[in-house]
């Protein structure tokens, strides 16, 4: 089932958070809703469940406009931040609760949560409480109840931010697999790139109320409609550089470094991004600096450059033996890879 | 005792001992001796009992001479102070409920009047509503005196339930009605199993409160049929002309009885109404 907003518009009283957002998701895909905090992402999520009123524009699953459907016949599945688990029933309880609204019979009911248990994984914990679980299986529960009604939405928000880092890493492929396994159609809010370029199909990209830009992740990485989205997508991020565009070349305004701009036009002020992967010690353009400061990653290690002149770069590559705050580096740079925008900030 | 291995303290506790000792000592004392002049018949002043008589219990077979009989009176306490519970509990639930989640009309106004009401001395209102009663036809009825005796106690029901349902997560709910419950529902399923210690405690909290009410059934229902325990023990002692101190004494530990026996029990489900009620 697909997901259709047109012209959704969001009030808290006289702030207008959302206005005009059209967004489509499709049949059976991940749709990561990604953001920084206040950009209306959760909002969108709370809208298509039915806990916040829309003030303007429709919503429709598939073919059936579910504006005025109160969230109890959305049939949509949600899984909270905070789980949002009844701590006075099992997980049994839990996982049945939907089905004991609907009226479903005991028997039956019993079946279908063991399936889904076997789904997520839980089967062993089925007689105990939340509290006795560790916080993935707790999670693992959220997503059981969610799912046994089999809605056609599954919504999730920020549904590894309570978990460990490690744990975190486990459910996201976990969560992934688990859509998969079942088709169905998912949007994931979250603050947290990794997350969403791991995770889903499609990502869009929050910005005060506005999508940026909807693309598959990749694409978006390689290819940000403007530098808000490039700074928003990498870790560690891309760096910026202002300057200009003259005769064919970015130039740097502080360092005179000079970058091809394969075409772009010129113009008095723009900005380069480069992202960390694209300064190596023996890229092809050459540059002069000072490391001011690195972290050792293990495999790899991020290096914080100062560019001769001014302008600080990132680079992150495997590690250099005797390298120490202070240095001076002759590195390079990828000059294909680097991102060009424009003065208000789109990509050239 | 930190040989065995227990915590040492960083104080000394037998002063506070000491003190409490003193203090508390008198008051054990008039208990222990309350209940021994039930069962003899000690001189006033001596401390040391004669012999041992049920005598002073003879009211609980044969009717004291003008009295209303003790069992008639001992029901009509426990249905009033049901009663009273029931009817607090039932509305502090839902208003309590209702005044923390849901998006009433002058909620603010309820809240401020429920907080003022709280504090307000029901002595200042007792000949107001004695007129009231007597304008209704309640004047003399249980029915009256319970409804007058529940309706001062409700704004406080209303606070303690308001201040336990605001901690329950907001998400609770939401994803209650996600799963397809309607809002009465989830407040019966989902919302209400999380404030039962609250409710409880109220519960007992009520019952106590109208086991021991004596103004208001003093004023308002002072008739012998429906008479309760509070009154019937203060009729006990204002008769002049033959007062019987030990027969007064045995009521007094008749009707103080359940209570200790309740508080024995749940003393630590009452205590926890403090406890999480803070945010109110």
């Amino acid at each position: 089932m697909d997901i259709r907003l047109e012209n959704f518009t969001k009030r808290f009283g006289p702030t207008t958070v959302i206005e005009d957002l059209n967004l489509t998701i499709q049949d059976g895909e991940m749709l990561a809703l990604l953001g920084p905090s206040g950009c209306g992402k959760s909002t969108t999520l709370f809208a298509i469940c039915g806990i916040h009123r829309m003030d303007g524009g429709r919503l429709y699953f598939g073919e059936q406009a579910v504006t005025d459907t109160s969230s109890q016949n959305r049939k949509v599945g949600v899984v909270f931040q905070s789980y949002a688990l009844y701590p006075h029933m099992t997980v049994a309880e839990n996982i049945g609760f939907p089905l004991r609204i609907r009226g479903d019979e005991s028997a039956s009911r019993r079946r279908a949560v063991e399936e889904m248990a076997e789904l997520v994984q839980i089967s062993p914990y089925l007689k105990r409480r939340p509290a006795e679980l560790s916080g993935g299986q707790q999670q693992r529960v959220a997503l059981a109840r969610a799912l046994i009604r089999r809605p056609g939405v599954l919504l999730l928000d920020e549904p590894l931010a309570n978990l460990d880092a490690k744990l975190r890493l486990e459910m996201r492929a976990e969560i992934r697999r688990i859509q998969r396994e079942t088709g169905i159609t998912a949007v994931l809010v979250t603050h947290d790139q990794v997350e969403a370029m791991s995770m889903s199909d499609r990502i869009a990209i929050m910005e005060e109320g506005k999508i940026v830009q909807i693309a598959e992740p990749m694409e978006m990485y390689n290819k940000p409609t403007s530098d808000f989205v490039a700074g928003f997508l990498g870790n560690p991020p891309i760096s910026f550089l202002d300057g200009s565009i003259e005769q064919g070349a970015f130039v740097h305004k502080e360092s005179g470094l000079r970058i091809p701009s394969n075409g772009a036009p010129d113009q008095p002020n723009a900005r380069v991004g480069i992202r960390p992967e694209h300064v190596q010690a023996n890229a092809e353009l050459p540059i002069e600096g000072e490391i001011t400061f690195f972290e050792a990653h293990g495999r790899e290690t991020l290096y914080e450059l100062k560019l001769k002149g001014g302008g600080n770069l990132r680079s992150i590559q495997a590690s250099i033996p005797d390298k120490q705050i202070g240095d001076h580096v002759s590195w390079g740079i990828d000059p294909g890879s680097v991102l060009l925008f424009s003065e208000d900030g789109a990509r050239l | 005792m930190s040989q065995q291995g227990t915590i040492s303290r960083n104080f000394n506790p037998w002063p506070m001992m000491i003190l409490l000792g003193v203090l508390t000592g008198p008051l054990a004392f008039m208990y222990v001796f309350l209940f021994v002049d039930t069962v003899t018949n000690t001189d006033a002043g001596s401390l040391v009992p004669s012999e041992f008589t049920l005598e002073h219990w003879g009211f609980l077979i044969e009717d004291v001479e003008g009295r209303p009989n003790i069992w008639a009176v001992t029901l009509n306490t426990v249905i009033f102070a049901c009663s009273h519970t029931a009817v607090v509990l039932s509305i502090s639930m839902t208003a309590g409920y209702a005044l923390s989640r849901l998006n009433v009309p002058f909620r603010a106004f309820f809240l401020a009047g429920v907080m003022i009401l709280h504090a307000f001395p029901t002595v200042t209102l007792l000949i107001a509503i004695f007129l009231v009663l007597q304008f209704l036809g309640l004047y003399n009825t249980l029915g009256g005196v319970i409804l007058v005796k529940a309706a001062l106690l409700l704004p406080f029901g209303i606070w303690i339930m308001k201040g336990f349902y605001d901690t329950v997560p907001w998400e609770i709910e939401m994803a209650g009605m996600q799963d397809g419950a309607s809002r009465f529902t989830v407040w019966r399923l989902l919302v209400l199993p999380q404030v039962m210690p609250a409710v409880f405690a109220l519960g007992l909290f009520a019952f106590l409160d109208g086991w021991s009410e004596y103004i208001l059934p003093q004023v308002l229902a002072p008739g012998q049929e429906v008479q309760v325990l509070s009154v019937y023990l203060a009729n006990l002692i204002a008769d002049d002309n033959n007062f019987n101190m030990n027969l007064f004494k045995s009521v007094g530990v008749f009707y103080v009885l359940p209570v200790l026996v309740l508080f024995v029990f749940f003393q630590k489900r009452l205590l926890s109404m403090y406890g999480g009620g803070t945010k109110g």
